[in-house]
């Protein structure tokens, strides 16, 4: 049986590997997806950052003494809505790099496809 | 309540309001728009100078935003070091926005004037708030502006720069959130006072995550004040920038090290255990990495910005050397030498832009170029500038690299700092002046492009008014490092700062 710690725990590991795997690669696109995926691991972080508790109520009343921690699902959200706003900025500035420069590669250079390597024949 | 006890929030609320009275006003009347611009940054100003002298009496302002107490609410810290800061970030959102209007950049696309006051909201909301998560929040707020004043203008230089920009700053921002995480896991509080007591209470088991905590944080901020080996973004983006925004930039990297001084004493001092003092290790190798390649740089530059750029890197390391020791003589040292070194920066970029402008096709390359109007007159500033940034007197960045070599023989390997920041001096010397005689004295032996001719000389102010703010701070350096000096005592004594954010509930 898996435990909800272990669950979340891996999940985030994947995402953040996935993450800056994407982030390390030289086309913009694929930056961006790497970026994505690394805020998904942030933003599930920060909500473990609670502690993780299951069947809890969220505001804190008197008498109860399980409560979950409601200040990370605050956190979370403003994390989410920067994020989102970011990630539709980084996007557009994407798109308009490689239109202005004729090049989605970070750098701005000029690297042709992994398809146009084969049909122009010169591989690396 | 009076309108001194809202003080603390005016820097933050003032350009919160010009941002969008400009944005209306742009289309419509543009020279409003200027004029709301200037009335804000001079609002500034006067509130940066009340709280300067109103921390100067040594007490600590605390500022409970809707009245909800520390540590459950968010609050405003104005003490002298966030005072020094924002007199910064005003008289230098003054010069660049003077600049910005000479020049007629602030015409060339339409939301300069709101995006440069959201950028000063979110310097002055940095520098002033207690909450580590309202820092993070800041930062984002000043880094969404900055990718917006950094592309104005466009042109794939400038888009090709912004990816990269945006890209690292984006990971920075996660690295943040997860140290932020981290840190609220260990100590259940976001208050940087609260948190500065709670970390004393951390169990033994959990020391490790709390100095993964501190190491992240320090990276964070290392990548915004591009400290060796993150600095790679800075040169590219600040050279590529409209000169009066790379002007503004200046104080961006400081912001990082702003950071630093806030938090690590703060939250990661004494009271940390295995965590206390963890990023400093590895921050003083690291500043005299930094201070190197940047001077390095400016020798090997092939134009007048990407020189000032490298010239804000070394600058930043010469000031995390003097940081790095944690101790008040060597703190006071760099909070002068930050202001000092932000102010010639600045001076650089501007300088930089206004010979480039009479040079027409050959820019502000280092190369010979055939004559152009002012090079007198360019040449004394660009000499002055230089005069700045590498550290000889008459002006304070011989006062400040003085201080930074005289407090830094209280450190252990004291003989690293000054060795690197003699010799990174003689080599910056070096390189302004190979740079400084191929503009200025060598004739090109070709014609090449004819300079335009002579333009009205409104656009050499701005950069003069960097340099007499250079010269004034030298004259009053007493006064100057004296309340440097105060506000490093307030910065490495945590337990006054938390009596006053948190009042009776600190011990």
């Amino acid at each position: 049986m898996m435990s909800y710690e272990f669950l979340v725990a891996s999940a985030i590991g994947v995402l953040v590997a996935g993450g800056i795997y994407l982030t390390l690669r030289a086309r913009t696109f694929q930056v961006v997806l790497g970026l994505t995926l690394f805020s998904y691991a942030v933003n599930l972080f920060l909500f473990a950052s609670g502690r993780l508790v299951l069947d809890r109520p969220p505001i804190w009343e008197k008498g109860v003494t399980q409560y979950t921690d409601p200040l990370p699902q605050a956190l979370v959200l403003t994390a989410i809505v920067i994020t989102f706003g970011m990630t539709a900025f980084v996007v557009i500035l994407a798109l308009r790099s490689y239109l202005e420069t004729g090049s989605d590669h970070v750098d701005g250079e000029k690297v042709p496809c992994s398809g146009d390597e084969l049909s122009a024949g010169k591989g690396e | 309540m009076s309108l001194l006890q809202h003080l603390p929030i005016l820097p933050i609320a003032v350009p919160a309001l010009a941002a969008p009275i400009t944005l209306l006003l742009m289309r419509r009347h543009p020279a409003w728009a200027t004029g709301v611009s200037f009335v804000s940054g001079f609002v500034m100003l006067a509130c940066a100078l009340a709280l300067l002298r109103l921390a100067g009496d040594g007490q600590i302002h605390v500022y409970a935003l809707g009245e909800w107490i520390a540590p459950f609410g968010i609050v405003l810290v104005a003490d002298r070091l966030a005072a020094i800061m924002l007199l910064l970030a005003a008289s230098l959102s003054l010069i660049a926005l003077l600049h910005a209007v000479v020049t007629g950049a602030d015409r060339k696309g339409w939301h300069f004037h709101p995006l440069f006051q959201f950028q000063m909201m979110g310097l002055n909301g940095a520098f002033l708030t207690g909450d580590l998560f309202n820092l993070f929040v800041f930062f984002e707020v000043l880094l969404i502006a900055s990718y917006g004043l950094l592309l104005h203008g466009q042109g794939s230089p400038r888009l090709k720069a912004g990816v990269q920009y945006v890209v690292v700053n984006l990971v920075g921002s996660s690295l943040f959130l997860i140290a932020l995480g981290l840190l609220y896991a260990l100590t259940g509080t976001l208050n940087m006072a609260d948190m500065g007591l709670r970390v004393a209470e951390i169990a033994p088991a959990d020391q490790g995550l709390l100095r993964i905590a501190a190491l992240l944080l320090a990276s964070v901020f290392a990548i915004k004040a591009a400290v060796v080996p993150l600095h790679l973004w800075l040169p590219r983006t600040y050279d590529v920038a409209t000169p009066a925004v790379a002007a503004l930039f200046a104080i961006m990297t400081k912001v990082g090290v702003y950071s630093l001084i806030r938090v690590v004493p703060q939250v990661f001092g004494e009271g940390a255990g295995a965590a206390a003092w963890a990023p400093a290790p590895f921050l003083w190798p690291a500043a005299l990495i930094t201070a190197a390649v940047g001077f390095a740089g400016v020798f090997a530059a092939r134009s007048l910005s990407e020189q000032a750029a490298y010239a804000v890197i070394g600058s930043t390391g010469t000031l995390l050397i003097a940081v790095a020791g944690w101790q008040q003589a060597t703190l006071a040292a760099a909070l002068y030498y930050l202001v000092h070194s932000t102010l010639a920066g600045a001076a650089l970029f501007l300088v930089a832009d206004v010979i480039a402008r009479r040079r027409g096709g050959a820019n502000d390359n280092t190369a010979p170029a055939s004559d152009f109007a002012d090079r007198q007159w360019t040449g004394l500033m660009f000499m002055a500038a230089a005069v700045a940034a590498s550290g000889l007197p008459p002006l304070s960045g011989f006062i400040g690299k003085l201080l930074i070599l005289q407090s830094a023989t209280a450190l252990p390997d004291w003989g690293w700092a000054w060795g690197v920041i003699l010799v990174t001096t003689l080599v910056g010397v070096i390189g302004f002046a190979r740079a400084g005689s191929a503009v200025f004295w060598k004739a090109a032996a070709h014609g090449g492009a004819t300079p335009p001719a002579p333009a009205p000389r409104a656009d050499l102010a701005a950069p003069l008014i960097a340099l007499a703010l250079l010269a004034a701070l030298s004259a009053g350096a007493g006064w100057a490092s004296a309340y440097a000096g105060a506000a490093a005592g307030e910065v490495l004594d945590p337990a006054v700062a938390a009596r006053a954010v948190l009042g009776e509930r600190a011990p």
